[in-house]
């Protein structure tokens, strides 16, 4: 039993609406009922609803593995980077700290470290993963790079990512937005008083960025 | 009797709300269903196909149902634990008698001694007072088969005027807007017209956290080259990436109408040759609109004129667009006239009626749509007939097997009926599927109304707020203990199926309906032995019928995964998109697409009105109330799931920074938020995501929790939805 290569994941920011349906799903997976193991939060709040949904990237080189002085963390032939092995895991916090993405979660009252292992219990045998199938604005998807480029071609699939000196690839894909001028109305300036009547407008703000792209 | 047999807190530590968290058989990982069950969520009127597991008669758990092509096993948070609704230690599991002396202040009896005494209580009632001293509530929460008999129940064997339900809170404003200016009132086209949109406005919805399915409609409709405008005094999940932003000032949604269509009329962005052969009215509301040039329009919406402008183009310039709104629009004291001012573009554009050109309400409850169309309205008979219509009287009556003079006249709203309880007109009630203590605005005069009845009985299955003052409760079923068809957000009608048994004494609503109706020894017309029964005479009672259901059957449901009404004949395939060019309907008789003799749709001149509370200087900040994604209505369900509680344990006041600085409000405080009619407190969220003149609360919660303690209870002249959206209020620091 293993992921079928033609699968990926694939995480686009931009279309998360913060629900946390991905969080509430992620614990009913089978493989750890009743724990989330996904990350859910805003950037910051006041200034924005923007959320960011992260899941494990499932590293083809996984520091959280590296760093592992027991040997714990496996990754399978299909690319998935599995949950710490109880038998092994010593609960020393170390993939902890050293994930670049922050993933890996210490589960104190079993001493042991968990995270998301891609619903391994579904992908393996050719379902999909929870949160990504009950996301209801697509910000997580399951499913092939042809479906994904045929439905999104406003955005492109990102796997390669630098974190000072360490460029790391993911099984995991960003969406990143294929023009970088594209812009938000919070893009610049977050504030609901920029698209007001009474108010001063920030020149730099969202009107001028619209209008400019309609123009 | 019916005000509270103990204090509050006796009686929530007794019957709740408690928060059911997964255990037992739902955290096993090895456990083998005894069966999965295709249905529907029970919460909104998205009805995201769902599979429930079900082991030992018990709901432990669900599964992505990807082959429903709505929402492809996508689901809400909601979604998600509404399995956690089942084996709930708050579930009654026995009817309840009102008992002040007893521990808990209810005491269980049997079920056929509540229904005695039910039935006696109401035949005491009506017997000294007449048939309309006894009004019944019911909800568009109920599927379609219970909400049709919920209008029989009253009208035949009550015999009484009085019923009304809680879409009336909801789907009203664009009901009444849309009989107006369509002749009927459904959403006028699939989903599936979203995603191929030029321009999709998303006008009044909290889209992501009330309809997040919707979402990735939207955001495909982008993907393919779509521009998004929202409007809306908040910058939600959904418009946080908008093209446009229109941030209105609540309650002057007509405004901003009026000034687009000023706008395409000044450019020319109109459609004349649908307006000429399609519409009548246009020149009325062409002359009407003429005095909202963009700078009135800008300082009465408090919208920027450039934005108003940009909003204009995208709009008249577009070839083909999707219009949605819900109720930010529609919950005002002119909600129909903000509903008519939409539609009033919409027509203008020529852009309905055919693939990806759109308009539509996105329903609320759960069987928002179908609950509102066969007979719980108080002015309303089924398949969308009117009760003060002889014709349509006569029809049903011979459904009914009774005389058209038999069946009673129109009653009144829901609120006017809590005026008339308080005024001692109605002494009886029967309530369900409705919880107006927290969901009716003011809510300190309906705890008052509902204080003042000699009888109040209600059928539930978890002791709401509401049924913490009746003087029998009765065990009702819950979403996944019985089935029947609701209609979703397109007027697809789809069906609930049953997953497990009403566990005790609870039985399924329509049963326990027509026990109280054979207790009261009126069984005429009340003796169904199965939804299915239920249903097969509500397709004789809407045939021919506006909204036409005969053509629909369980069979057809389940084949083609919905059937869209109206679908008059077996071998019709129903009717997933109004008003296509050529189109056939009962009124126009093939003269044209609308629903009016003539086959044209209506423009109507809509004026603006401000709210019927302004600010004023002892008031000055406007209070708009709302939902957030992980709770529905009024809570009575999903306040007693524990990882929906989780997500946003109770309501905070969103505020903005600057009106929180003139206050010296930070972050985290508490605040304290005052109306003419109550005040409550809370902490404060302090945002920049909200005009600067409004705060808002979410209403999800009751008591010194609830924001329908500070809310108005004016209501719109023709729909009568109350104005949840905008009363004044001052705040102070707490």
């Amino acid at each position: 039993m293993s992921v079928p290569a033609q699968f990926e994941f694939f995480v686009d920011p931009n279309r998360c609406i913060g629900c946390q349906s991905c969080v509430a799903a992620c614990s009913e997976c089978d493989t750890h009922k009743g724990h989330s193991m996904i990350h859910l939060q805003y950037v910051q709040r006041p200034i924005s609803v923007q959320t960011v949904p992260v899941v494990c990237m499932h590293c083809d080189s996984p520091t959280c593995a590296e760093v592992c002085p027991a040997d714990a963390i496996k990754r399978t032939d299909d690319g998935v980077v599995q949950t710490a092995r109880k038998p092994r895991c010593i609960a020393c916090n170390n993939c902890v700290l050293a994930c670049p993405f922050g993933v890996p979660k210490m589960e104190v009252e079993y001493s042991l470290m968990m995270k998301c292992d891609m619903c391994y219990d579904r992908t393996s045998v050719g379902s999909k993963p929870m949160c990504a199938s009950v996301c209801p604005s697509g910000a997580l998807y399951y499913g092939t790079r042809d479906e994904i480029e045929r439905a999104r071609p406003r955005s492109e699939p990102v796997n390669k990512f630098r974190f000072g000196n360490q460029i790391i690839t993911t099984k995991v894909n960003m969406m990143v937005p294929r023009d970088s001028t594209m812009q938000h109305i919070d893009g610049q300036h977050i504030d609901v008083t920029a698209a007001m009547h009474e108010e001063p407008v920030n020149p730099s703000g969202m009107l001028e960025n619209v209008f400019d792209e309609i123009g | 009797m019916a005000t509270l047999p103990k204090e509050q807190d006796v009686l929530i530590d007794a019957f709740g709300p408690h928060l059911n968290r997964m255990e037992g058989r739902q955290l096993d990982t090895g456990v083998q269903p005894d069966k999965v069950v295709n249905t529907h969520c029970c919460f909104c009127g998205q009805q995201c196909g769902i599979q429930l597991k079900v082991k030992d008669n018990a709901v432990i758990g669900f599964e992505p149902w990807y082959a429903f092509p709505f929402n492809k096993g996508m689901l809400c948070p909601k979604g998600v634990k509404r399995y956690l609704q089942g084996s709930h230690p708050d579930r009654l599991i026995t009817a309840l008698e009102r008992d002040p002396s007893s521990d808990t202040g209810f005491r269980p009896i049997a079920y056929d001694e509540a229904i005695r005494k039910v039935a006696a209580a109401i035949d005491r009632i009506q017997t000294a007072y007449g048939p309309n001293a006894f009004g019944v509530l019911s909800g568009a929460s109920l599927t379609t088969e219970k909400a049709y008999l919920m209008g029989k129940f009253a009208r035949v064997c009550l015999k009484t005027k009085f019923i009304d339900y809680n879409g009336r809170l909801c789907m009203v404003s664009a009901g009444a807007a849309n009989k107006k200016a369509f002749g009927i009132d459904r959403a006028a086209n699939p989903w599936s017209d979203i995603l191929n949109a030029d321009v999709v406005v998303i006008a009044g919805s909290n889209t992501a956290e009330c309809a997040p399915i919707t979402t990735n409609y939207v955001w495909q409709a982008r993907e393919n080259g779509g521009r998004v405008i929202v409007i809306d005094p908040r910058i939600t999940p959904i418009a946080r990436t908008a093209d446009v932003f229109l941030p209105v000032k609540p309650g002057r949604d007509v405004a901003l109408f009026n000034g687009i269509l000023q706008l395409m009329i000044e450019n020319d962005w109109l459609d004349h040759e649908f307006i000429e052969n399609h519409t009548v009215g246009f020149e009325a509301v062409a002359e009407h609109v003429k005095q909202w040039t963009p700078k009135r329009t800008a300082e009465v919406t408090g919208v920027a004129e450039k934005s108003i402008r940009q909003a204009a183009e995208l709009w008249g310039q577009a070839k083909t667009s999707f219009l949605m709104h819900a109720r930010g629009i529609e919950h005002h004291s002119h909600g129909v006239e903000n509903c008519l001012s939409t539609i009033n573009i919409v027509l203008a554009s020529g852009r309905i009626g055919r693939e990806f050109c759109a308009y539509g309400t996105v329903v609320g409850q759960g069987n928002g749509q179908g609950g509102r169309e066969h007979g719980q309205k108080c002015d309303q008979l089924p398949g969308w007939r009117d009760i003060s219509n002889p014709a349509h009287r006569e029809y049903i009556a011979g459904v009914w097997g009774v005389k058209p003079e038999e069946i009673p006249e129109a009653g009144v709203d829901c609120y006017e009926m809590m005026r008339k309880i308080d005024a001692g007109e109605i002494k009886g009630l029967l309530n369900i599927c409705f919880n107006p203590k927290v969901s009716l605005p003011d809510n300190a005069f309906v705890t008052r109304a509902l204080g003042k009845l000699e009888f109040f009985t209600v059928i539930d299955f978890f002791l709401s707020e509401t049924a913490q003052h009746a003087d029998i409760v009765l065990p009702g079923s819950l979403h996944e203990e019985d089935e029947g068809v609701v209609a979703q957000v397109e007027g697809r009608v789809i069906k609930i199926n049953k997953a497990v048994d009403p566990p005790g004494d609870a039985k399924e609503d329509w049963r326990v309906i027509q026990d109280i109706a054979q207790a009261l020894g009126r069984t005429h017309g009340m003796t169904f032995n199965s939804p299915r029964e239920i249903f097969d005479e509500l397709r004789v009672a809407s045939k021919g019928g506006v909204a036409d259901y005969f053509g629909i059957t369980y069979e057809k449901i389940e084949a083609n995964n919905g059937i869209c009404w109206p679908c008059p004949s077996e071998d019709h395939p129903g009717t997933p998109r109004l008003f296509e060019p050529d189109s056939w309907n009962p009124i126009a008789k093939g003269a044209g697409p609308f629903y009016f003799p003539d086959g044209k749709a209506r423009f109507n001149v809509a004026a603006y009105r401000p709210p019927a509370e302004d600010v004023d200087e002892e008031y000055p900040v406007i209070l708009t109330t709302g939902r957030v994604v992980s709770q529905f209505l009024s809570g009575t369900q999903t306040r007693r799931i524990g990882p929906l509680v989780d997500q946003y344990p109770e309501p905070r006041i969103e505020i903005h920074p600057k009106l929180a600085a003139k206050y010296g409000i930070a972050d985290g405080d508490m605040v304290t938020a005052e109306s003419r009619r109550g005040d409550i407190t809370l902490k404060a969220q302090v945002v920049t995501t909200i005009r600067p003149d409004t705060i808002f609360i979410p209403y999800h919660w009751p008591g010194r929790k609830s924001a329908n303690q500070l809310t108005i209870a004016a209501q719109d002249p023709v729909s009568k939805i109350p104005e949840y959206k905008v009363c004044a209020v001052r705040i102070r620091k707490a």
